[in-house]
């Protein structure tokens, strides 16, 4: 089985993809010769030149902007932003354009447009490049948001995106660039919109997603050692989400904890509590738990970037406290 | 020559017709929401889109209704989707402000001040990557030259020699701030050198000029010449929309610029020439009178959406 990095496999399908399509450009700072500022796209531009792979100045809402017009007249590209945080420079164009074009020009329109971002804290960057926004693209009608935690299904997932024909907010972990997973299949498309069950467990689901899958696996590890049995549901998908594999997870076990790196107040994790407390009620045996970023800057001195983050610790006494 | 202006003279006229009718429909409260009247400003997009081909492609502002109807939108199903209904070009969903036909290669009016202008430039990156030979052209206000799309997107067309034009229509005020007051430059077109393209100031209010120079300006830029910036001076003759006193206009200024009017400018030369008797411009008001009316019949008779479905067509 072929092992590859989460960062390779993201790599790959790209290649693959304007391989396959010759519609597939791909726009960002720095993705030509230097190969991205985290070498995702290293050595794609040798492969298929500077038409296929455009090095743009720093613009973010200009540049996002130029790709909403190029996707509107049949282009499909993959734009990347450097860091998470920078998203806020084109919230115009991805917000009041990419997002509603389809549905304001009563169907006549498609903005097949990707967005690859990393987000994610724990290497001291600060609070300018470490932040989780995914919460504020949840909540606008009209983009998709894919946030994979495994080689694979970053792999799968960026295909599915790039072969959608609406826009994409396709969510990267910084800190998970360099982590190893098979990618058995070249071809596999992971389904957009469908979370999966990562283990197995009868006491408590924990609900996570991208680096926090991570967590939670780790933590599910642990906790089975005093005998705690957790179901870890990854959601891979944000926007929309898979609010049935949520409801019959919970209905399983009874409990849940969910886990996101970004701030808790309005986070993506407020969404999941909302649809189990309108839809699964009845099937609870205790509260939900959240454990998130706390509600601050993040800082950059490493103690004080550990002591605001979730952690395996955070998590695994989250569940005993509803056990 | 003349045969042309006489063409450009009853699409001019459509449009003020048109608008004025919109006008009208909002005081007898027969329209719902805002508009941006493009009344007076009448003369650039006539003369632009005459200037290009049914193939190119242009992007607006939320001043649009002119461009619309000048890329050959129909008033018909322009007037249904100002008024929501679902025979508008977006099924009434996008009124006013979101109005687009993909097929006239019009991309839309737009509600955010500067918008549609990297959408625009994007259209181009595309147009030529693809070698489509197209060109495109961005409409924007005064106003929108201090939006940092408007710099990000002309340094980008720059960098990248894109096939679009742009062209920035300077009627003096973006809603009720004097371009003097927030511009920091007297002349728009200057911008144009800080990247790196050339740019002029052209009459807006002369069809035949704006078309002269966005032809000359679209030749470039559809043999590789690269972009520009072509700044139409204009004015508008009702305030920036329909809640609006012009308090921040004098009378005497507005009177001066209502005696350029680029309708009363094609009359004169085209009747001066011969080519237009007082008969005839009876007819053609008359006939361009009868067209919005049918717009507005057509309109009114078609039904919105079923309020059902108002949720639907969110993803494609």
């Amino acid at each position: 089985m072929p092992q590859m990095s989460y960062a390779e496999a993201i790599r790959r399908a790209l290649a693959e993809e304007m391989e396959r399509d010759e519609r597939v450009v791909l726009l960002g700072e720095d993705i030509g010769l230097y190969g991205g500022a985290f070498r995702v796209t290293r050595g794609l531009i040798q492969r298929f030149g500077p038409e296929r792979v455009l090095n743009t100045p720093i613009s973010e809402n200009g540049f996002v902007g130029v790709a909403v017009g190029a996707a509107l007249v049949g282009l499909r590209p993959v734009v990347e932003i450097m860091f998470m945080d920078f998203i806020a420079l084109a919230m115009d164009q991805i917000v009041n354009h990419a997002a509603k074009l389809h549905y304001i020009y009563g169907g006549q329109a498609r903005v097949p447009l990707v967005i690859r971002t990393p987000a994610g804290a724990g290497r001291g960057y600060g609070a300018s490049h470490s932040q989780s926004l995914e919460a504020w693209f949840v909540h606008v009608p009209g983009i998709k948001v894919v946030a994979p935690s495994t080689p694979r299904d970053a792999h799968g997932l960026l295909k599915a995106a790039i072969r959608d024909d609406n826009p994409v907010l396709f969510v990267e972990s910084k800190l998970l660039y360099g982590a190893k997973g098979d990618v058995p299949d070249p071809d596999e498309v992971c389904p957009i919109g469908r979370a999966a069950v990562a283990r197995q467990g009868e006491d408590v689901t924990l609900i996570a997603y991208s680096r926090m899958t991570v967590l939670a696996l780790e933590a599910a590890a642990r906790l089975e050692e005093h005998g705690i049995r957790c179901e870890v549901l990854d959601l891979r998908t944000l926007a929309p989400l898979d609010e049935e594999a949520i409801l019959a997870s919970v209905a399983r076990t009874a409990r849940a904890v969910i886990i996101e790196e970004d701030t808790r107040r309005g986070g993506v994790g407020a969404e999941v509590a909302a649809v189990i407390a309108e839809r699964g009620f009845r099937g609870l045996d205790s509260p939900l738990r959240r454990v998130a970023c706390a509600d601050c800057p993040i800082p950059c001195s490493p103690t004080l970037e550990e002591a605001i983050l979730p952690s395996v610790d955070k998590i695994v006494v989250a569940v005993e406290s509803l056990i | 020559m003349a045969c042309e202006e006489l063409g450009y003279l009853r699409l001019m006229k459509l449009i003020r017709a048109f608008e004025e009718r919109v006008d009208r429909l909002f005081v007898e409260a027969r329209i719902h929401g805002t508009t941006h009247l493009c009344i007076g400003q009448e003369a650039i997009p006539v003369g632009a889109c005459a200037a290009i081909r049914p193939s190119d492609l242009a992007s607006g502002s939320h001043r649009g209704h002119g461009l619309a109807l000048a890329k050959g939108l129909v008033p018909n199903r322009l007037m249904a989707e100002l008024l929501g209904r679902r025979d508008g070009y977006c099924q009434g969903k996008g009124g006013t402000q979101h109005v687009a036909s993909l097929e006239h290669g019009f991309l839309g009016t737009n509600g955010i001040t500067g918008g549609g202008i990297p959408i625009a430039t994007g259209a181009a990156l595309a147009a030529k990557l693809r070698r489509t030979g197209q060109v495109v052209l961005s409409f924007f206000g005064d106003g929108a030259t201090n939006q940092g799309t408007f710099h990000e997107s002309l340094n980008m067309a720059a960098i990248w020699r894109l096939p679009v034009v742009y062209v920035c229509e300077n009627n003096l005020y973006a809603m009720s701030t004097a371009i003097r007051d927030a511009a920091a430059v007297e002349r728009l077109a200057v911008r144009a050198t800080a990247y790196g393209m050339p740019g002029a100031t052209i009459d807006g209010n002369d069809v035949l000029e704006v078309r002269e120079a966005v032809a000359r300006a679209a030749d470039r830029a559809r043999s590789g010449g690269g972009p520009c910036l072509l700044e139409c001076t204009t004015y508008r003759h009702h305030g920036h929309s329909k809640s609006d006193a012009r308090e921040y206009r004098t009378r005497e200024e507005e009177e001066c610029w209502l005696a350029l009017d680029p309708i009363l400018r094609s009359e004169r030369r085209l009747l001066g020439a011969g080519e237009l008797t007082p008969e005839a411009l009876k007819r053609l008001d008359a006939e361009v009178s009868a067209e919005v009316d049918a717009a507005v019949d057509f309109a009114e008779a078609s039904p919105p959406l079923d309020p059902g479905l108002a949720a639907e067509g969110v993803f494609a």
